[in-house]
């Protein structure tokens, strides 16, 4: 199953709001998948500053003098924030891509869950509940962001696998389903340099949409590229520093349902997780067709 | 009239409650309110009783149903209706995908949209849907009646066996072994009567329908068509 909740805020006075209401609508899909729960937030960006979000199995040794160490590494003062296993890295824009790789060197035991200008991500074996709490999702603001708790069946149950997954700058991606081709397209993929952290077949989903985003498609065109090169099942929903997309397979098993008001338009696997949204009532509320792309770009 | 919190006594409550009610019973008006889109509400029920659904339901609402008649002021999620045996079920919004599914007899209705495979492998149900319904609809249907006052999406009745379909507005395309049929005056009264039942005598009548059903090339089996299996 899996179950996926989204939200992208057109009222930014319910921006303060963000993570509270991700994490209530997760948590009403806790039943679709028990293994583990992830949140990408995208938060609104400061000029000229970028964030890394890193996790570690060993926090108390691996964050110690981070932020220290980075800011001698990349020559520019960085600010941390610890959050349990994670950490937000706040660099220089300019230094994102140095300071990435200065992380990996310096603890090599790091794995980097999101790299931008806005976006977080944060994901761990558990229940959407747990997993929210130990992050203080709930307290974070924020103007879009992506859920999703898992029922493991392509790759194991670690924190690797859960989603939403990142393969590129402030884009994330969140999948319902199972996909049958992804060995074959994460070997194209590989041979056009993308990297991958793991043997999942949504992370391929996600690897394949940064990859036709970095040859210059719209968001738009690498969704619709979905439906002719991945075989599989597939609801997706994709994350990017202005914009929220959805995406379902021409079979459409996997559900999906959308409701839009004057303040938002939210995604859920399940009308249940849209039920204590403000003026869910009078909203309009529809399925997404199957093969058909939707996205809100701000 | 019982009514029915299902947002603060719960689901196993409501269900049991309607399970105790067999044959004839007082308790003939139900309303369940805070519906949230919770499962299986009413599922299972086997009484001659009313029920209102007060909002949205989630996955097989009035599953299996008998004799009872279930109203949804709202829409339904995947699976309304499910294997339904008897009785009436009335949904005011949409209803998701596989509406009626395996349905083995009694009267859904529609009034909004449904989705995708509404009536897959129906049995002798019959489904008025006032909006469109989705791809793979009626797929492997046996016996029943769907009617549909809008469009019809891709594969329409593929693998049918003997269901009716009644199509007022454009088929995407028809599935395997589903062909168009002419209207003769048994279904002109068949249409009529399920138009009225499912409260759409109103904005539509029998002559402006077309009739699908199987060619019945494919259920005999043929090694001709082996390809096509």
């Amino acid at each position: 199953m899996c179950g996926i909740v989204g939200l992208f805020l057109k009222d930014p006075k319910l921006e303060p709001k963000l993570g509270a209401m991700l994490t209530d609508m997760l948590i009403t899909m806790t039943d679709r998948g028990p293994d583990s729960a992830g949140i990408a937030i995208y938060g609104r960006p400061v000029k000229g500053r970028a964030k890394l979000t890193v996790q570690s199995g060993q926090p108390e040794v691996d964050f110690k003098n981070l932020a220290k160490d980075l800011s001698k590494a990349v020559g520019s003062p960085v600010k941390a924030q610890i959050k349990n296993t994670h950490v937000v890295l706040d660099v220089p824009a300019k230094k994102l891509d140095a300071a990435r790789a200065a992380v990996t060197k310096l603890r090599p035991n790091c794995k980097v869950m999101s790299s931008g200008d806005s976006i977080e991500i944060f994901k761990e074996v558990g229940l959407p509940k747990d997993v929210a709490a130990r992050f203080s999702v709930p307290k974070m603001s924020g103007t879009h962001g992506i859920g999703h708790t898992r029922m493991a069946t392509e790759s194991a149950v670690t924190t690797m696998g859960a989603h939403p997954f990142s393969t590129g700058a402030d884009q994330c991606l969140v999948h319902n389903g199972s996909l049958s081709n992804h060995n074959s397209v994460r070997r194209d993929l590989k041979r056009a340099g993308m990297t991958f952290e793991t043997e999942n077949d949504t992370e391929v989903a996600a690897a394949f949409i940064s990859h036709k985003l970095q040859e210059g498609e719209k968001l738009g065109d690498a969704m619709e590229a979905t439906l002719t090169d991945l075989d599989g099942f597939f609801t997706f929903v994709v994350g990017t520093h202005n914009g929220f997309g959805v995406v379902r397979d021409p079979i459409a098993c996997k559900p999906a349902v959308m409701a839009e008001t004057d303040q938002y338009v939210a995604f859920g696997s399940e009308y249940r997780a849209l039920v204590n949204l403000p003026g869910i009532d009078k909203a309009r509320v529809w399925e997404p067709e199957p093969a058909t792309v939707y996205f809100w770009e701000r | 009239m019982q009514t029915y919190d299902l947002g603060a006594q719960g689901l196993r409550g409501l269900n049991s409650a309607l399970h105790a009610l067999k044959g004839q019973t007082n308790m003939t008006a139900w309303e369940i309110v805070n519906p949230k889109g919770s499962h299986a509400i009413a599922a299972g029920v086997d009484a001659p009783i009313d029920i209102t659904v007060r909002g949205s339901t989630g996955y097989y609402c009035g599953g299996m149903n008998k004799q009872a008649t279930i109203r949804i002021v709202g829409s339904a999620g995947p699976g309304v209706a499910e294997n339904m045996m008897s009785g009436t079920v009335i949904i005011d919004g949409d209803a998701s995908q596989y509406a009626g599914a395996t349905g083995r007899g009694g009267l859904l209705v529609i009034k909004g949209n449904a989705s995708s495979r509404c009536g897959i492998s129906m049995k002798g149900i019959d489904i008025v849907v006032h909006g469109n319904i989705g791809h793979m609809s009626a797929f492997m249907a046996q016996s029943g009646n769907l009617v549909v006052l809008g469009d019809a999406g891709e594969a329409l009745g593929d693998s049918l066996y003997e269901a009716r379909m009644f199509v007022r507005g454009n088929v995407k395309s028809l599935g395997t072994d589903c062909i168009e049929k002419e209207m003769r005056p048994e279904h002109f009264k068949i249409l009529e009567d399920l138009l009225k039942r499912g409260e759409a005598d109103a904005k539509a009548k029998p002559e402006q329908f077309r009739r699908y059903g199987s060619a019945r090339k494919l259920y005999t089996f043929n090694i001709d068509n082996a390809s096509d299996y």
